[in-house]
């Protein structure tokens, strides 16, 4: 089985680095976490903190929109556009499984993914603890944060093999995941504002708000991140929600998801006649 | 003898719509068949059926002794689908070797690129090559690992007439090293007419299984004779002879198999009247064309 997962992710790894994907996402990740590092480097001196944590609190902004979308962009074609191409049919009849051909494609996507975040952030981070310090926090706060940014990859990855295995074409599987990820990153938070402001500070905003917030696999990853560094949520004034949670809450949220995830796509390719 | 293939009573369903009725169809280790049907007519809705991507809605099909789908099933049996297709970024070389590593087989993929002709062309990408190549390339991993029985699914549709010549040897080779193969096309050509037999599919039922000299005896098809006559004697060797004048000087006469040598023997008698005998056999696609439209030809 291990075999056969590998031949899978090796061939959709070369793949990936042949239609330029690897070296796109990582440029866009790298422009991007530079670009805030620079922006955001004025507050430092007020707060009293290295550059490099606010570099990290800029960064975790903006992993939590950047992520999910590279991946969504990366995962909505791997079924769907199999299927498209008519190399789907071919590709189960062999002695590989589906759960095996989603592992493989999955592990390969993370790699490439984790390259792209691991060069992209640590890049902008290096360049920030250069230019303005970093202490052994900031420095711990930024492997957190590449490594975090890379589960919430995986989360999104897992939910756009959902989405390609339901999906009848590569376009409907497209236009599903931006619609996944306006919701996921976008709306989700909205809505709960809204209903935040409505409650006014009620039970629902004190003892459910937080739980449904952690329950997003994004805000589970702002709010680890957040909350796992004082430096951090000083500097993103995040804090706040963060703290009536568990400190397990987080975390638990990020990591069950990639697993919830690939179940729900495993099920949903077990459905599918190519 | 086992059979490599078991199908009994397959039947499949797309709502009330019945694509595939009581299908019974054997084929033993080494055995070439011939699917044949028109477009629509389930030939494509068996395959899938036998390579368990399709699920049955009544019925049974053993491959070996496993059911389709089943991991013992999907490593015994090779999949030629309908214009292949590949990811179009890998060259030759790299798809065959992922193809090898999943069917778990150390197979010597440049000997096999070579086999099927593509040895200068493995290590471009898939993307350049022709419909040909495509097909080739599809036919070297149905080669991969020795399968006990191979489905090809429209295996001549862009193939040149030298590769049809390969696609011969590929399917003897097979069927020598005791792969049951079975073969679905939607003519009878010549590569259909090599097989051991043929079952032909009407409307999602089997309307015939048999060799083909079986078929063509039951189909009783009638042979052309068309005698191109001297100046003048048409009209006159339409009248002895009971054909038909199709133009100043041919005309045409159908006969059975049993009476086509008495007919030639009454034309050789007419001496110089007779410029010319052109006989022409039923042809294959007559063949077909009778039992695919239901006993009519």
């Amino acid at each position: 089985m291990i075999t056969r997962v590998f031949a899978i992710a090796r061939a959709e790894m070369l793949i990936l680095r042949r239609n330029w994907w690897l070296v796109m996402a990582t440029g866009i990740m790298m422009l991007f976490a530079l670009a805030l590092t620079f922006a955001g480097s004025a507050p430092s001196g007020a707060l009293g903190v290295d550059m490099l944590t606010v570099s990290v609190a800029s960064m975790t902004t903006l992993a939590v929109y950047l992520a999910p979308l590279l991946a969504l962009m990366m995962a909505f074609d791997t079924i769907a556009g199999e299927r498209d191409r008519g190399t789907l049919a071919l590709l189960l009849t062999y002695p590989a499984g589906r759960g095996e051909v989603l592992l493989g494609k999955l592990a390969a996507q993370v790699t490439a993914l984790g390259i792209a975040t691991t060069l992209g952030l640590g890049t902008a981070g290096v360049v920030a603890a250069l230019s303005g310090g970093a202490g052994e926090q900031s420095v711990i706060a930024l492997a957190r944060l590449i490594v975090t940014a890379t589960l919430l990859g995986a989360v999104f990855l897992v939910l756009g093999f959902v989405l390609s295995a339901l999906a009848k074409s590569p376009a409907a599987a497209a236009g599903l995941a931006a619609g996944l990820w306006l919701v996921f990153v976008v709306l989700f938070d909205l809505g709960l504002l809204g209903a935040v402001v409505m409650d006014d500070g009620g039970f629902f905003t004190r003892v459910i708000f937080p739980w449904v917030m952690v329950a997003n696999p994004a805000d589970a990853f702002r709010v680890w991140n957040i909350a796992a560094s004082d430096g951090v949520a000083m500097v993103s004034g995040l804090g706040g929600a963060a703290q009536m949670l568990p400190s397990w809450a987080a975390p638990a949220s990020l990591l069950l998801w990639p697993f919830i995830g690939f179940g729900m796509a495993r099920a949903a390719f077990a459905r599918l006649e190519p | 003898m086992d059979k490599a293939l078991i199908i009994r009573a397959a039947s499949k369903y797309r709502g009330k719509v019945r694509v595939l009725n009581d299908i019974d169809l054997c084929v033993a280790p080494g055995e070439r068949v011939a699917l044949l049907g028109h477009n629509g007519a389930g030939k494509t809705t068996l395959m899938k059926m036998i390579l368990g991507l399709t699920p049955l809605s009544g019925g049974e099909i053993t491959i070996g002794a496993a059911r389709p789908g089943s991991a013992a099933a999907r490593r015994d049996t090779a999949f030629l689908p309908e214009s292949v297709n590949f990811h179009p970024t890998l060259t030759g070389r790299e798809q065959l070797t992922l193809f090898a590593r999943l069917a778990g087989g150390g197979a010597d993929i440049e000997a096999l690129l070579d086999r099927v002709g593509l040895g200068e062309a493995m290590d471009n990408r898939i993307a350049t090559y022709s419909k040909g190549m495509r097909q080739r390339l599809g036919l070297a991993q149905v080669l991969l690992g020795r399968p006990k029985l191979a489905l090809l699914d429209e295996p001549t549709s862009g193939l040149d007439p030298l590769s049809r010549q390969d696609l011969y040897a590929i399917i003897d080779e097979l069927a020598a090293q005791g792969t049951a193969v079975l073969i679905a096309s939607h003519a009878l050509t010549e590569v259909e007419a090599q097989t051991d037999r043929i079952a032909i599919l009407r409307q999602g039922l089997k309307v015939a299984d048999d060799t083909l000299a079986n078929l063509s005896r039951i189909a009783g098809l009638p042979t052309r004779l068309r005698i191109l006559a001297r100046s003048g004697q048409a009209e006159r060797i339409a009248d002895e002879t009971g054909g038909i004048r199709i133009n100043g000087t041919s005309v045409e006469i159908y006969c059975d198999a049993d009476t086509k040598m008495m007919e030639l023997r009454r034309i050789a008698a007419m001496g110089d009247a007779v410029a010319d005998v052109e006989m022409t056999p039923p042809r294959l696609e007559d063949l077909y064309r009778y039992y695919a439209k239901g006993g009519q030809a």
